[in-house]
């Protein structure tokens, strides 16, 4: 996983609410067996047509999206399926963070752990963020995880949450896998302790 | 003595590994079911580390999203589906993974075979790849849909890192009105907490009307769940549980079934025991439901209006609804009811049950759905579909101008060339209405299979209780 310290971006603005995880990645493009690529299907269907041109009308088509880090997302975030392409699309287009004021279970689960950060913001915040976005396209913020503050020019700052346990993991760049690992010991004795319930492989 | 704890917190704590201070808990889990979709990279991920399946007793395949739903003797024509099946076979061989897989009797949709395989019970934690898990937790199991990641740490570890959510106890009492089922009140309680109203949190559904449903309308509620933004549904396991399990392939037999429903009874939440959050619905006043928006919380009973934009509680809620009209091509403040319907799909994990088929053949049988209307009925697995070949649901359907599909997602997903075409209408027993869920461009209103059934014989959306 690639480490996240701190950074600065101008931001793309998408103020629909309860965005799914359908819009974000529609699952006929699930058919996969990699991860390869997945930043043609971002938004696919608010991005292009059906012919494949782009709809110069949304953001993602637009020159102020280019090299932009960070998506402003309207409120709840990724609800849907437990599909991981949906941060694998938005990385791979070039997102780092995505802040917005809750996100989906899962699909926060599954942003942490392809180093995309999710930046909860209080409501007021978050609709202070889309008026100056919206006054000024330029307007860059900086999220710095280590003291987990995102900043606004000017130099406004808020706080946003997140738990101890996946920032040191974003932070270091590690994978979550080798904590359990290490847990072996522990692992076996529950195994000794709790004997399996079913057994699939039975007849 | 012990404080009471709640369903959840008895299974929760039973499963933990180890749990650290300023560490998420690892948590054992029992069971974890595989699908085509969501699992090649995390078998790649296994094996670019050199690593194995820790345990394959404990974990089980099937392929179900995008295989074909007709003539399965055939080559499946989609080259990227067909590499996924394959890719599914190989993984499953190389590491040692039952699959039921296509040509298996067993074959399904995986959240329906589970429990009718006997593989998901009470008390068990259950994952998947695939968010409407929370199916399972109909039998009293903690059940979650995780990541491609997820995937890979339980295949290599059978454990998981999690943090405690907080318990939601959604309690439902009075008796359903005739014609008014599971479904409508699932559809009900997300239409009142809102798509994101469950985020962070366990739901357990609670009180008279939960124990009067029957196993396969206890799914149907903890499937969606997961659509009120909830980590995952449970109900307590009670008789009509316990006397489901009994018989099933992979539910203890002998002296180990004994000792089982010993453990299973005393899984119900103890008196007294603290939720962090409830909220109580009356069953009695509850209609048929049906979402009329792009989202499963954009609900309402079936005779009503689609809301007006002054209704909305706030600027977002409006812009919402605005955008939801106008991808449905719908006008605020006109109701649903007689508008026609291009399709309608009568299957998915929510409603492909043999209680969901028999239900819809009730309304369908001696009539004939309307020639302009395509009606897909989809069996939720092979088990399910032998069952309803024994007591003549197939010709019924067939009789009255239905398609009879092999079992899978099929519509639901739309990922196998089942689809609704851009711009048409359906009325869908599935889960998600989502924009383009059903297809490019498509438009779902999801809702019970007897409210879907009455629409396919009307060719509009209709009120069964009109009909019958
Ligand atoms: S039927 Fe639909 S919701 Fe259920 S597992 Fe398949 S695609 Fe997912």
């Amino acid at each position: 996983m690639e480490s996240f310290t701190k950074l600065t971006s101008r931001v793309v603005p998408i103020p629909n609410e309860s965005i799914d995880t359908d819009i974000i990645i529609p699952a006929r493009y699930l058919k996969a067996t990699d991860k390869v690529g997945m930043d043609r299907f971002l938004f696919r269907d608010w991005r292009f047509n059906e012919d494949g041109t782009p709809i110069p009308s949304f953001i993602l088509n637009q020159p102020r999206a280019e090299g932009c880090k960070i998506l402003l997302a309207g409120k709840n975030f990724g609800t849907g399926s437990s599909r991981e392409h949906a941060p694998w699309a938005l990385t791979a287009f070039g997102f780092r963070a995505v802040i917005s004021t809750s996100f989906a279970d899962i699909f926060r689960s599954n942003a942490l752990k392809n180093s995309l950060l999710p930046v909860v913001v209080p409501a007021d915040v978050h609709e202070e963020l889309f008026k100056l976005v919206e006054a000024d396209q330029k307007l860059e913020l900086t999220i710095d995880l280590a003291s987990q503050i995102l900043t606004l020019p000017g130099g406004k700052s808020v706080s946003f949450p997140i738990d101890n346990f996946s920032k040191q993991c974003m932070l270091a760049g590690v994978d979550q896998l080798g904590y359990i690992q290490k847990q072996d010991t522990h692992i076996r004795a529950f195994e000794a302790s709790h004997p399996a319930m079913v057994v699939t492989t039975a007849k | 003595m012990a404080a009471p704890q709640t369903l959840f917190e008895k299974i929760w704590n039973n499963h933990l590994v180890i749990e650290e201070p300023d560490c998420p808990v690892v948590l054992y889990i029992d069971l974890q079911l595989i699908h085509e979709v969501t699992s090649p990279q995390a078998f790649s991920a296994l094996r670019d580390q050199g690593l194995k399946v820790r345990q394959p007793s404990r974990t089980v395949a099937t392929a179900d999203h995008s295989i074909p739903t007709h003539d399965r003797t055939l080559p499946i024509a989609d080259v990227m589906a067909a590499k996924q099946i394959k890719q599914l076979d190989d993984n499953c061989r190389e590491f040692g993974i039952p699959l039921h897989g296509l040509g298996s009797p067993n074959q399904g949709i995986v959240h329906i075979i589970g429990p009718e395989l006997g593989l998901t019970q009470p008390g068990m934690t259950i994952v998947c790849g695939d968010s409407h898990t929370s199916t399972h937790g109909a039998f009293g199991a903690l059940a979650f849909g995780i990541g491609t990641t997820e995937v890979e740490h339980v295949l290599a570890t059978q454990c998981l890192l999690q943090r405690k959510p907080e318990t939601f106890e959604v309690r439902i009492d009075g008796v359903l009105k005739p014609f008014v089922t599971a479904k409508d009140i699932i559809l009900a309680l997300i239409a009142r907490i809102g798509v994101g109203g469950g985020v962070g949190s366990v739901l357990e559904y609670t009180g008279s009307a939960m124990r009067a449903l029957s196993m396969d309308g206890r799914m149907t509620v903890c499937n969606m769940s997961i659509e009120g933004g909830a980590k995952a549904g449970m109900i307590a396991p009670d008789d009509t549980t316990i006397e489901y399990m009994a018989g099933r392939e992979f539910a203890p037999k002998g002296a180990a079934w004994d000792e089982a429903v010993k453990r299973w009874k005393s899984l119900p939440s103890d008196a007294g025991a603290k939720y962090d959050k409830t909220i109580t619905l009356d069953a009695s006043a509850m209609e048929p439901m049906i979402t009329y928006g792009t989202n499963p919380g954009m609900g309402i009973a079936i005779g009503a209006p689609v809301p007006q934009l002054s209704e909305m509680a706030d600027e977002s809620s409006r812009k919402a609804l605005a955008h939801a009209l106008e991808y449905m091509a719908l006008e605020p403040g006109k109701p649903l009811l007689g508008r026609p319907v291009d399709v309608v799909f009568i299957g998915s994990c929510t409603n492909a049950r043999i209680s969901d088929l028999r239900e819809a053949a009730r309304v369908i049988k001696g009539r004939k759905v309307t020639p302009t209307t395509r009606v897909l009925v989809v069996p939720g697995s092979q088990q399910v579909k032998k069952q309803a070949e024994a007591e003549g649901l197939p010709k019924i359907f067939l009789d009255a101008g239905c398609e009879w599909r092999e079992p899978g997602c099929s519509m639901c997903i739309a990922m196998n060339g089942d689809e609704v075409p851009a711009g048409k209408y359906a009325v869908s027993t599935s889960n998600r209405n989502f924009e383009g869920r059903q297809g490019k461009g498509s438009r779902t209103f999801l809702a019970s299979p007897l409210t879907a059934a009455a629409s396919a014989v009307a060719g509009k959306v209709a009120d069964v209780r009109q009909l019958i």
